[in-house]
Order: C-alpha cells, then structure tokens, then sequence
C-alpha cells in the first residue's frame, strides 16, 4: 500500500501548491492579511508532503520493492544500499521528483527566512514559487508517476542502476546540479514579484542576492562534478562534450554568472534595473528549457533519457506559460523600473555591463549550437551536426576578450576612471605576467607556444592584479590579520576570480600538451610517454559485489623511479551482463596519468589507453575556488539572511527609492 | 533616462519565434537521417554474391526496372520482423535486391532457406564497404531505386504495410508514369 | 498513428540496447608511422559523428558503424589523403550530419557570423546608450531645474543646522 500514500502525498502537495499561489492574490482582492500568511503555511505543507512521498520512494528503494515500476527498472537486490539510494534519481521519474522537492526546499527556505523583506513581497515570492511547483507536481502525476505498479505479476528482482551511475560521482551531481537550476527559481520569483509590485529598490536587491549566489554556487558544482565524473567515468578522458545535456547546464551558468554581476551593480548603484530583471528571468527559463530539452528528446544526446512526446509537450506548454507570461510582464513593467546612476563610458559599471554582454553573448552561441540542428531540420535546411569545433572556434575568441577585460577590473572605479589610468596601473603587472607566462612555458615544455604564453599571461595577468589590489587595500601590511579586515565579499570576489584563471591555465595546458596514445600492450611490455614509462606488469582477476571482470596492472616509472601503481578495470556487472571500463587514474596539480583498458587482443595482450594529462586538475579546482568565492560573498555580514531590516536603511546605502 | 516601451518586449517576440521552433521540432525525430544519395545514382560496386563467393555482382548487373534495395542481416531482430512482408511484395512481383550486411555467410543463407527468400539476388558485404558508400547507418533499411538506376528513396527502419502503402506506393507510381515518358 | 507508436517504441528499444555497447570506452591499437599521422587521425575521428544512435564522435563511440568508419578514416589518413578529402567523402555518403564542424553555408551564416553580428552590435549599443546618457548630464540645467536643485539646497542647509 505505501506507495499508494507516496501518489497521495503528491496530489496533497498538488493542491497545497495551488493554495501557496492564489492565497496572497485573493487577500490582496480581498483586503484580508489572513491570506498572506496562508500563502506561508501552504507552502510548508507543501514541503512536508514533497518531503514524504521523496522518503516513500527512497524506501521502496532501500527495501527492493519491485512492485513499483520505476524501482523494477533501476534498482536490485544485489545492489549497494548507497546506490539504491542515489537509484532514486537514476531514471526521469525519480529525477523529476527530486527536482520538484528540492524545489519545495527552496519554497520552505523562502518562507522561513525572509524577515528582511516586507511580509507583503515575501509572500509574493513564495505565491511564484508555488505556480512553479504546479507545474512540476502536475507533470509528475500525469506524466511522470514514479508510484506506478506492476501488479499482479511484478518481477522478482530488478533490471538494476546503470552501472554507468554505480558512481559517487552520480550519488551528489545531480542533486548538486538540481540545487542549481531550481535555486534560480528564487531570483526569477523575486523578480516576477518585483515586477509586479512595480519597483525594485536596493532592499529586493540585497534580498535577492544571496539566493542568487547560493544557486549560483550549487550550479558551479554541479556542473564541475559532472565534468569529474565523464571524465574518470567514462574511460574517454574528456572533461567536456558539448552535448546538449552539458549546454542546457551551462547556459544558466553563463546567464546566471552574469546575474551575479548585475546584481552587484544594480545593488550598488541602481542601474541595470530592467537588465537583472530580464537575466533573472532567462536563467531560470533556460533551467526549464533544459528541463524540455533532456526530456523531451528533441535532441539526440549521450545522457538520453527515454524520450515521451507527450512529457515534451507537456514541458513544451509549462515553459510556454512560465517564460510566456513572465516576459509580457516584463514587456508591460519593465520600462517603469527607473535608472538613478549615471556613469561613464570607462568605469566600473561599464566593465560589467560589458561582463554582462559578453557573457550574453556566449549563452547565444550555445543556444544556437545546441539547438541549430533542430532548427535547421524544422527549416528543411537538412541534418546537420554542431559540435565541439563550433563551440571552441567561437568560445576561445570570447573568452579572451573577457579576461582582457577581467584583469585591470578591480582598479576600476565605480562612475568615472581614466583610461590612462588603467593603462599606467596594468602595464607593469602585464609585462610581469608575460615574463612569468612565458618561463613556466619554457620550464614545462622546452619550447614556447605563442598561444600558450597568450592565454597564460591574461591568466597571470588577473591574479597579478587581484593580488596588487589587495596589498592596495591592506597598505602594502600583508598578515592574515589585514586580510580578514578585508569584506567577506571581496575575499570572495577575488577567489572567484583566481577560480576562473585557474580554469582557463587548466584548460589551455590540457588542450595543448595532453599526450594521448592507444596501443597494443602485452603483459611484460613498457611504453613511454612523457618522462613517465608504464609497464603493462600483469593481469588479475577482479570480484566485486555486483560485477566480475580484470584488473591490469601498470607499474608507472619516471627516471627509474617507482611514481605510482595503476589498477584500471574491464568490470562486467552482474544483472545486466554489461561491459564498464574503470579507467586509473594517478591525479597530481601538476598532471594526471590515466590508464584505461580496452578489448582484450589476440595471445594475451589488450588494447590500453594511456594518457598524461598536465594540469587538468586546475580545470575543477578552478571550479571549487568559484564556488568557494560565490559562497564567500554570500556570507557578507550585508547579506545575514536573519537580520532585521531597519527602517529606513534602504535609502542609506546610496540606492534612492524609486517607484 | 527614458526607455521605450517596445524595447522591453523584444525578448517576449524573440521567445515566441523560439517556441514555434520547439514546437516544430517536436515532431521531428533527430534520430531519422535522410539520405543523401536522393536522385543521385547508386553507387558503382563489384561484389560476391551471397550464395556462391566466386560469382562477382557488378552494379550493371542491377534489373533495368525500379526496384527495392533491402539492407539486412541475421544480427538485426526488426529484419526478421519485416522478411515475411518482403515476401508478399515478391509475390506482388516487386524485384528485391539484398545486401546482406556485415553477416556470416553461412548464418545468413541457412536464414533464407529457413525463412524463404524474398531477393531476385542478394550481395554479400561482409565488410560494411558497399554500406558506407550507401551511407547505410543500421538494419535494415530499404532503398527505391528507379529503372534509370537512380536512388529515389530510403526507409530506415522495418518495412511493412503501412510504409508501403505510404511511401513507396505513391513513388513508384509516380516513376511508373516518368519512365513511360522518358 | 498506430505503427509511429510502435516506431517510437522500436528506438526506444534500439537505444536501450545500444546503451550498454556504448557505455564502453573504445580503444583501438592503431599503428603509425609518424606522431603527425596520428594526431591527423584523432583529429578526424573526433569531429566526425557517428551517424548511429546517440551523440557520440567516431573516436568515442563503440558501435560497429563508427569501428568500420574509423578503419576507413584510417586507411585514408594512411594513403596520405588531406583532412578536406576525407570529410568530403564522408558527407558525400552521410550528409552534413556526419561532421561537428557544419559547413559554412548561407542556411549556417547565421550559426557561425550571428553571435559576432550579436557582440558589435549590443557594443555600439552600450557605447551609444553611455554617450547619450553623459552628454545629457553635461547639459546645462534648465530653469526649472535651477530653481529645484536651489530648493533642495536650501532645504539641505536648513536640516544640517
């Protein structure tokens, strides 16, 4: 019977969902304040419903019922008690359901901490948020029910997870990643509620900003942590692949990292008022098209979900309605959000109104890329393929641009700042980060590569100016003392920013100097690549809980000195008699070795995949410190989500009440 | 600073044009390639004969009236789920052509004494060569060749009534009345 | 309507089954005569697509189709034939689909020259916006304006005392 209760819960929440959005409305007709904390309370219902059919599917799970549909299809007995757990978001209805309750975790967090706003906006927040759930509650009960039965005849036993997802990897990405998408949610309610309360004054912005960051920082994650796991998972080596499922991810990274940053200014000087609004808006439309994109199976993806036309339409007419009628608000509101700053064409707020554009302009080119294929079919221009070529041919330029105008930012003033000033301030530190480029080029590979030193003096180039402005700020007294008088939110600035010329020094070296070889090996045999010889030593045999298979074994050799012992693996998992490649991997900051076993070969020898991969490693510690940066900022004492607001505050931090 | 009002509503015209294409291409399958040797003529092979190795088949050899070309293998289950229709369009005397494709030879005559043998002449492409030049990208697929030796179409996928009737039907009626004038 | 369901439901099965073979990393030991060869080769073998399936490239994808083309990219790459010839030959039997790289065609200018259109001109826009805007404040005030700013002066004045 429980499961029936998991279907139950879901409906209850379904209507509570309904009471969470209308209730502030009818009161507002209705002048009755009753209403608004009905809004409140529905929504805490509608947490502890979501929260109860979530635990009735984990533990349809954890007890192996397979009389349940979805846990027949990804679960089995043989499996793990952790992955029967994380089997729970292995397929679309568990993910689906997941998505939605986070989503309810983000209602609840709303409602219990927003003492800083009027209880009035608070309310209209939350009321957004439950249109939201809705949608997703009503999908997953008509479309997407992960209670369905198979009765009378249910199978004995499982058809068991992936094992491609038998992973820690996958365990954390995806709710990480959810936390992500659904958390802009939040900016996207509290800009639909700005709009229609018609102002958005510097105490919404404050408001808004943490929630944003805290999306934010989930999102970073989730998409570094993907990256990890396709590239130790999938045996091919890559980071990255460009296919629509990564895209749908990034492209509410690239917007929502702009927001971030619009976010910044408009709280700190007002402008860009309309502008935030509209980014707070496509980056949660491009969650929800995500959402359509991985669903519906308009496109051909590696991750494919078993696609449902009827799920596409579905998503197809929620996004039509969500993003449909946030922008005829935004058409019919947008222009009485009135700009108080003014500022020149060289200041801080023109630097990141070009962060902004540029930014902009690279989610155009993923949104063209991912969906180019589709549109060119619809225009019987014929199928046509966008791949990694495209995006790199494109990306590189735009990136390029970004860090030149990264780096001299932090002694950009806000309002008005001389150009010569920039030039005279930035080109000591640019000569210092060519020479510094240019050496470690030399040092590491013999030879200089012009687009190597390029890239890398613009990445030095940011951190040398990141530290030059903090010994600035500190007055040349550098103790860990004056570095924690400095805000939290400049701490975090700066490490966001060391994180993104991380990612990019990891990217370049990996690209360029990644040696990668295929070979024949037999047991006995040495190969070398690099400074680094790998010798082939032996085979085992390998017994795990749910799979069988070989180890080899690859004594890995620099200068005659043992560095380390790899184990790759050829698993063979039990239920479903699949194939799995566990590639080994020895990870340093400096570089990685990675072995992979292919087939086995004729007399006794297997093709095997060595790669020596330098700096790889920065490409998802860059990540970490972005991430690590985003919550820094959060954490600013400006931004305590528990602090009262004070009256009258809102007009002392420079942002002027506008309505 | 004044902002007009149609500029604000850029996005929501943008986003508009936007879902028209969802829409679109919804009911699109990304997965159905068309081909593109479309009017083009077939390509030229020599090849062995499924039956007997040491007979060659050239691709002058191919009938000088439209014809079928069925791609298929005894690894494929959708060609066993097609072979007996293939049967009833020989016996509507409809020429069938077969490239058997990447197979045993042995597995793959033993399945058309078992099954019956709906093909005028079947080639054997053990190395998928003769499938590369078609572009074939999976079993089984079926080409409409016309009596000039050009490709008129391909379905990829089982054939079977209803893509008879649909596709292949109205085509060949089609050529019937081109190849009279011609 | 009946036989699309059912065509659905066949590649849905087709995916299904083609998953597990997928899921295996690929590894030929393909021999070279020199590093340039190779490189040559995992270049083309990773911008082009397997026409099969899913979105995979021919050097990561483990289907029979991508083993057979990635022999022919091979064996190409062996006799010396230029990167242009061997796409060529592979659109000429799979279309445009088969390569990552999309044609520059006048159906893809708005693919590859679009987002560079996008970049200039939101750059002249911003430029233009943020002269405008300054030119308007380096106007003089007009009257009225005089006369509000004397008043919020003086109101300023009287609250500092």
């Amino acid at each position: 019977m429980i499961p029936e209760f998991g279907f139950f819960a879901l409906i209850l929440a379904l209507m509570l969902a309904v009471i969470q959005s209308s209730a502030v409305f009818i009161g507002l007709k209705t002048n009755k304040s009753s209403y608004v904390n009905l809004t409140f309370s529905a929504a805490l219902g509608q947490f502890v419903f979501m929260l109860i059919a979530f635990i009735i599917l984990v533990v349809a799970f954890v007890t192996d019922d397979f009389s349940v549909a979805y846990v027949a299809q990804h679960s089995n007995s043989q499996l793990p008690i952790p992955y029967k757990v994380s089997a729970v978001w292995g397929g679309h209805e568990g993910s689906m359901l997941l998505w939605t309750f986070i989503l309810s975790v983000w209602g609840i967090a709303v409602t219990l901490l927003n003492r800083s706003l009027p209880r009035l906006s608070a309310a209209r927040v939350v009321a957004v948020m439950g249109m939201i759930s809705i949608g997703f509650i009503a999908f997953l009960i008509f479309t997407s029910n992960p209670f369905d039965r198979i009765l009378p005849n249910f199978p004995l036993d499982g058809q068991d997870l992936n094992p491609l997802l038998q992973d820690i990897g996958l365990i954390i990405h995806p709710p990480m990643l959810y936390m992500g998408y659904v958390g802009f949610s939040v900016a996207f309610s509290i800009a639909i509620a700005a709009l229609l309360e018609g102002r958005l004054d510097s105490t919404w912005i404050r408001w808004a900003r943490p929630w944003t960051l805290m999306a934010w920082v989930f999102l970073t994650l989730g998409i570094m942590l993907g990256s990890w796991w396709a590239y130790y998972e999938l045996g091919w080596g890559g980071w990255w692949f460009w296919d629509p499922v990564e895209n749908a991810s990034f492209m509410p990274w690239l917007t929502g990292t702009a927001l971030v940053h619009s976010l910044a200014v408009t709280e700190k000087r007002g402008v860009f008022k309309s502008w935030t609004l509209l980014l707070a808006i496509l980056t949660f439309s491009l969650c929800l098209l995500g959402t359509f994109l991985v669903r519906s199976g308009v496109l051909t993806s590696v991750h494919a979900f078993a696609s449902d036309p009827t799920r596409g339409v579905f998503i197809l007419g929620f996004l039509a309605l969500v993003v449909g009628s946030s922008l005829l608000l935004f058409a019919v509101k947008a222009h009485r959000m009135v700009t108080t700053g003014n500022f020149q064409l060289v200041s801080r707020e023109s630097f990141l109104l070009l962060n902004n554009i540029l930014l902009a302009v690279a989610t155009v080119v993923v949104l063209l890329g991912t969906l180019f294929p589709l549109i060119a079919d619809v225009l019987q221009l014929g199928k046509i393929s966008v791949g990694a070529p495209y995006f790199n041919m494109l990306f590189v330029p735009l990136f390029i641009i970004l860090l030149i105008f990264l780096a001299p930012s932090p002694v950009v003033r806000w309002k008005k700042f001389e150009i010569n000033q920039i030039i005279r301030s930035s080109i000591p530190v640019f000569v210092a980060s060519f020479v510094v480029a240019a050496v470690i080029n030399w040092i590491f590979s013999n030879e200089m590569s012009l687009s190597i030193v390029m890239v890398s003096t613009l990445v030095f180039w940011v951190v040398l100016n990141l530290f030059k402005d903090i010994l600035v700020k500190v007055k040349f007294k550098l103790s860990l003392n004056s570095l924690l008088k400095l805000s939290s939110s400049y701490r975090g600035m700066v490490l966001a920013h060391i994180g993104v010329a991380m990612t990019v020094f990891g990217i370049a070296y990996t690209s360029t100097y990644s040696i990668e070889r295929d070979v024949k090996m037999n047991p006995g045999e040495s190969l070398t690549v690099a400074q680094y010889q790998f010798e082939f030593a032996r085979t085992e045999p390998l017994k795990g809980v749910n799979y069988r298979g070989t180890q080899g074994v690859f004594n890995v050799t620099k200068n005659n000195q043992l560095v380390t012992t790899l184990r790759p693996e050829k698993r063979i998992y039990n239920v479903r008699n699949q194939p799995m490649t566990e590639a080994a991997i020895d990870a340093a900051l400096s570089r990685d070795l990675y072995v992979a076993l292919g087939e086995p070969l004729k007399n006794g020898a297997w093709a095997v995949r060595v790669y020596v991969k330098p700096f790889i490693r920065f490409i998802w510690l860059g990540g970490v410190f972005m991430a690590l940066g985003g919550f820094m900022v959060m954490m600013d004492r400006r931004y305590r989500l528990l602090k009262k607001q004070h009256a009258g505050s809102q007009v002392a931090d420079g942002g002027v009440v506008t309505s | 600073m004044k902002k007009s009002n149609t500029m604000m509503a850029v996005p929501l015209v943008i986003f508009i044009v936007f879902l028209w294409f969802l829409w679109k291409g919804l009911s699109n399958d990304p997965r159905i390639l068309e081909s593109v040797l479309i009017n083009k003529p077939l390509p030229q092979f020599s090849i062995e004969s499924l039956k007997d190795k040491n007979i060659i088949i050239q691709s002058e050899a191919m009938p000088k009236t439209s014809y079928l070309l069925n791609v298929w293998a005894t690894w494929c289950p959708s060609c066993r789920a097609e072979h007996q229709y293939l049967g009833k369009l020989k016996q509507q005397g409809i020429s069938i052509i077969g490239i058997n494709y990447k197979d045993e030879r042995e597995a793959a005559i033993a399945w058309l004494q078992q099954l019956g043998d709906p093909y005028q002449l079947v080639v054997y492409d053990e190395a998928g060569q003769l499938g590369i030049d078609l572009g074939v990208y999976g079993a089984p697929e079926t080409y409409l060749v016309d009596a000039l030796g050009k490709i008129r179409y391909r379905h990829a996928g089982p054939m079977d009534e209803t893509v008879w009737q649909s596709q292949f039907l109205p085509r060949i009626n089609r050529l019937g009345k081109l190849g009279g004038k011609q | 309507m009946n036989h699309l369901i059912c065509r659905r439901h066949c590649w849905i099965l087709c995916c299904l089954l083609m998953l597990p073979v997928s899921v295996l990393a690929n590894i030929d030991a393909y021999q070279f005569d020199s590093i340039a060869e190779e490189d040559k080769f995992k270049k083309m073998i990773k911008e082009l697509r397997c026409p099969k399936c899913q979105n995979q490239n021919l050097s990561d994808s483990n289907a029979p189709l991508a083993k057979d083309l990635r022999q022919k990219v091979y064996n190409m790459v062996k006799q010396g034939k230029a990167e242009q010839e061997i796409t060529q030959y592979m659109i000429d039997r799979y279309g445009n689909f088969i390569t990552y790289r999309p044609p520059m065609t006048i159906g893809t200018m708005i693919l590859w020259f679009g987002p560079f259109f996008l970049l200039i001109s939101a750059l002249i826009m911003m430029t233009m916006r943020i002269k405008n805007k300054t030119a308007d404040l380096n106007q003089p005030l007009t009257e009225e304006e005089k006369h509000r700013l004397q008043s919020i002066m003086k109101q300023h004045d009287k609250e500092a005392q």
